[in-house]
This record gives C-alpha cells, structure tokens and sequence, in this order.
C-alpha cells in the first residue's frame, strides 16, 4: 500500500466515525443538525478521496471523467432541487425515491465490476466472494430500487394506493425467488456468467414490484423504511464487492437504522412485518362516507361552543392525525393553540409514534409550523396526563383513539392507542363519520363525553380560532 | 475463508452492532429525520460509483458509471439537503419566535376589540 493510498484508506476511517457520531448526535433536537452536518461532512471528506485516488491512479480515460462529472452533477442538481422544494408531508415518497437510486446504483456498482472482473481476469477466474457478494448485492439493490419506485409512486398518488392483488401473485412470486436464487446459484458455482447476474437483476426487479403492488398504502411508509434497510444492506454487499470498508460500515449502518424503525412502526400498529407484507387491512385511505344514524348518538357541537369549552378549560391536549397534515392545517393549529395559551389555557400534543405518514412525521409536520417541539409529549409519556385534562381536540385522528383497541376481537385490538377518552370532555374535528383505515367504526365518537364538530381540519380550526378569540376579546 | 473477506465480515457485524446500538436511543421526535439522515448516509454508494468510473473502459462501462453517478449523487445530495431543511424546524426555537408572533397576535387582538 503506498502512501497516498494509507491516507484515503485514513480518511474513509474518518468518515465512517463522522457518520456513526453523526446519527449519535441525532439523539435529542438541539444537536441533531450538528450530528447532520457532521455526517455530511465525512461524507464530503469520503468522496474527495476518493476523486483524489482515482486522480493519482490516473487509470481514468476522459471519457471516464466527462461521464462522472456529468452525471454527478446532474444527479446533485436534481437531488437538491427535490430536496428544496419537496412539501413536508410527501417526505415519504422522497425518502422512497432516494431509496430507489441508492439501491439502483449499489446493484449498478456489482454490474459494472463484474463486467470489468469479466473483461480484464475472465469470468472463470473471479472470486467467490465477489460472485456470492454481487449476486446478493444486485438482488437486494434491484428489489430495492424497483419496490421503492412503486411505493413512491403509491404514496404520490401516481397508482392507485389500494393493494392490487391479481391471481397467481403468489406463484408468481415463488417462482421469481427461485428465479433468483437460481442464477445467484448459478453465478457462483457455474461457469459465472454475466447472463446469470442477469436472471437475478430481471428476477429481482419484477420481484419488487409484485411486492409492493399488493400492499396498501397506509402500509405504505413500513414498507418504505424496509426497503431503507434493504438499501444500506446492498450498499454493504456492494462494499465486499468492490472491497470497501466505508461502504459496508455506512450500508450496515442504515441497515440496521432501518430495520429497528420498521420494527418500532410494525409494533405502533400492533402488526407483524410478515403480516403487513402478505397483506392484511391495509386497504389504502378509504374515506367511505358512513351515515351517522347508524352509530349511536353522535353530539354534533358548534364552534362557538366548542369554543366556549376549550376557552374556559385550564389543560387541553390536542391529538393531531395525518388528517390535519392533508388539509395543511399545521399553521392553523398552532395558531389555536397560541390563542388559548395567551387566554392561559395549558396546552400539550400528544402524538401517537404512527401519527402521520411515517414515524415522527407528525413531529416534522407540526415542528415547520413553528410548534416548539417541547410541546409534542409522546404516547407513553401524555397518555397519563388525559384524566386531568379538561379537552382533548382530536384533530384528523382516527384509529389510534379508538377505545375498541382495548378489547380483544376487532381489527386494531392490541395496538397502543392514545387514552383520549379519559378527560373530560372531547371534541373531534372531522369532515364525516369516514373510517379510518382500519375499516372499522371508532366507540369515541359515540361516546357521550365526545362532541363531533363537522368541518375540515383548516377551516373548521379558523372557525374556532375566530370563535375563541370573540370570546377572549369580548370576556 | 480468505483473511480479507474475513476482516469484512468482522466489521459489516460490528457495524450493524453499533447501528442498532445508535439508533434505538432516539427520541420518536426524530425519527423521521433519522431515517432520512440514514437514507443519506447509504449515499455513500457514490464512492463505489467513482471507482467504477474510474475502471470504465468501453461503452457499457460508460453507461453503468454514468447512471450509477447520477443515481448516488441524487440521492446523497438530496438526502443531506433535506435531512438539513428538516431539522432546521426543530431548531427554530420558541424564544427566537416568540416576539414577533406576539407582536403580530396582539396587533390582530387590538384589531378585534377596537
């Protein structure tokens, strides 16, 4: 190892040590943009070495060089450019994309170095290690990149996010698994044929679309994390392919990330992975219009006098769901929320680890509001406060209020709810009596503590801001 | 099983050990952050992509390297510019805030009662 080489492999031990005090630094608010920067920074420093290493090789042609550079850039703009202008609630389908071209490239590396190992050493002649590694590498990366293309493609609407199931999905599937396996067999014990990497990257692209094709998209940002871990694996694969360390410590890395997010998020529903990939209730966002006669007494409440309640009471807990996120009601909200303060009403949210579209979305949302993130108490921590709380302002919140949860038998039973029905009084903003996407009817709102205040979270949250402030202003 | 390989696997294990070690003390807070902070971090692929670049010899190699570029420099790019905007939010701080939100609340209180 010359000299120059010691110092780049330096460096990639630098960066690898900047990503994991990087992703350290993300444990609490006020250092997670420095534990950001950080990473991004060792990344910088990763990438320069590398430019720098490929210079001093000076194997590159110039044609190598125009290719790289163009790409990059156009890459990075595009990237940028997305990332600057991307709403906050369609970080999913973002987080999806980039999802899709990590894993696309990591198979891509595995493609272009055994073509190369094919030309320069002959296909008999290369490795085990890069024949099994490249072989998982451009399946894992090629499931990946197809899945998130399709999940992104769902959750932006451009397909339809009901589970599309057709016959024979099933055998279908089987037989691209074996496809699979069979020429990843086949690359490593026969003669590795390129065309046998190729059974595995066609295989493995159809694969990750009839994966996600059946899976609904409330379901949607489980998978989307999944398929996050399923990225940082074929990196890793793609670091024992080309023999890098820094890739296989980063790839691992977001492996494992992604895997304990999926695990947290399959627990808030109570719901196996198995069971969310196989498919289950996941229906997609139904807002089946369910009349009101058939559920009970239902209080229908004005907003003047939902007003009236949440102005005089002394603790109110609001209960944002992905609803208020829809109607970009976040601002609106947080302007209630002042009003009452100043009135010197106490008011938290309680936010359920599913609200939103991925965990800790809701926080996203609500933190570019301007809500101070002290506010936002978790389930665990704000279920206890709901007995001596006055109001609880279920905004767009359906499933996970649902007292049903509590009782075995029904759809949700079991999955951790907030304890919305302990304070004294309720009120919910919402447009209908529509499900959630569980499918099934929610015991709050026939509850006799709970008001129903018909009306989109917006503007059903000006109307009571207009109302309270009426109120304030003349009392 | 060859020494490298070897040594390979010892840190891809040790890695996964310390990315689960890492990550299971955030705050759900952070959560969506994270796993965008983490879909950067796979990002990192782009440093694979310059080594393909730079072996590249005929026009399939072009074509693999060329789209491989763009893809990781999408996605590392685009990961950390978002990760940023993202935390940004939590940063702004109520007390940085509070001022001119105050200010503008009591003009519109005033507003109401004259």
């Amino acid at each position: 190892m010359s000299g120059f080489d010691t110092v780049v492999k330096l460096i990639y031990v630098g960066a690898a040590a900047c990503f994991v005090l990087g992703l350290h630094l993300m444990n609490a608010p006020p250092t997670a943009d420095k534990g950001n920067r950080l990473s991004a920074g060792g990344m910088l420093a990763a990438v320069a070495a590398t430019i720098a290493l490929i210079a001093n090789d000076s194997a590159i042609t110039a044609t190598g060089w125009a290719v790289l550079i163009v790409g990059l850039l156009l890459g990075s703009g595009a990237g940028l450019f997305m990332a600057r202008t991307v709403k906050m609630t369609a970080i999913p389908q973002l987080v999806s994309v980039f999802n899709a071209v990590g894993g696309g490239a990591a198979a891509l590396v595995a493609i272009a170095d055994f073509i190369r190992l094919s030309d320069s050493v002959g296909a008999a002649s290369i490795t085990p290690r890069v024949n099994v590694t490249s072989a998982l590498d451009v399946a894992i990366g090629a499931v990946t990149f197809a899945g998130s293309v399709v999940a992104a493609g769902k959750l932006q609407g451009l397909i339809p996010g009901r589970p599309i199931v057709f016959r024979g999905a099933r055998p279908l599937n089987a037989l691209l698994a074996l496809a699979m396996l069979g020429g990843g067999v086949y690359l490593c014990a026969g003669p590795h044929d390129l065309w046998a990497l190729m059974l595995v990257l066609a295989a493995a692209l159809v694969f990750g679309v009839t994966m996600v094709l059946p899976i609904g998209g409330a379901d949607m940002p489980v998978v989307i994390s999944l398929l996050n871990a399923f990225t940082g694996t074929a990196v890793a694969m793609a670091g024992f392919v080309i023999d890098s360390s820094v890739l296989i410590i980063a790839g691992a890395l977001v492996g494992a990330s992604g895997g304990i997010l999926t695990k947290l998020m399959a627990d808030a529903m109570n719901r196996s992975l198995a069971n969310i990939i196989i498919g289950g209730f996941g229906t997609g966002d139904s807002s089946v219009a369910v009349s009101a006669e058939g559920l009970g007494q239902i209080r229908e409440v004005s907003a003047d006098d939902a007003a009236i309640q949440l102005a005089y009471a002394s603790k109110v807990i609001i209960v944002p769901g992905y609803g208020l996120a829809a109607a970009q009601a976040q601002h609106a909200v947080r302007e209630l929320a002042q009003v009452l303060e100043q009135h010197g009403v106490e008011v938290s949210y309680a936010i359920h680890p599913v609200a939103g579209r991925m965990p800790g979305h809701m926080n996203v949302l609500l933190a570019e509001a301007d809500v101070p993130y002290t506010q936002l108490i978790p389930m665990e921590e704000i279920n206890p406060e709901f007995d001596r709380t006055d109001v609880a302002l279920v905004i767009g919140a359906n499933d996970v209020t649902n007292p049903a949860a509590r009782r075995p038998g029904t759809a949700i039973s079991g999955m951790p709810i907030l304890d919305v029905d302990h304070a004294k009084s309720v009120i919910v903003i919402k447009r209908s009596m529509g499900h959630g996407y569980a499918g099934i009817d929610n015991e709050l709102y026939t509850d006799p503590k709970t008001s129903m205040f018909f009306a989109d979270a917006k503007a059903g949250l000006q109307s009571l801001t207009a109302a309270v402030k009426a109120l304030v202003g003349s009392g | 099983m060859p020494t490298g390989l070897l040594t390979d696997l010892t840190i891809f294990v040790l890695s996964l050990l310390v990315g689960f070690e890492v990550i299971s003390k955030v705050p759900a807070t952070l959560h969506t952050p994270l796993m965008s902070a983490a879909n950067s971090i796979h990002g990192v692929v782009l440093v694979g992509a310059i080594l393909i670049a730079s072996t590249a010899h005929n026009t399939a190699g072009y074509i693999l390297a060329f789209i491989a570029a763009v893809f990781a420099g999408m996605n590392v790019v685009g990961g950390y510019a978002v990760t940023d905007r993202m935390l940004q939010m939590f940063q702004r701080r109520p007390t940085k805030v509070a001022p001119s939100k105050v200010a503008n609340d009591g003009a519109e209180a005033k507003d109401g009662q004259s």
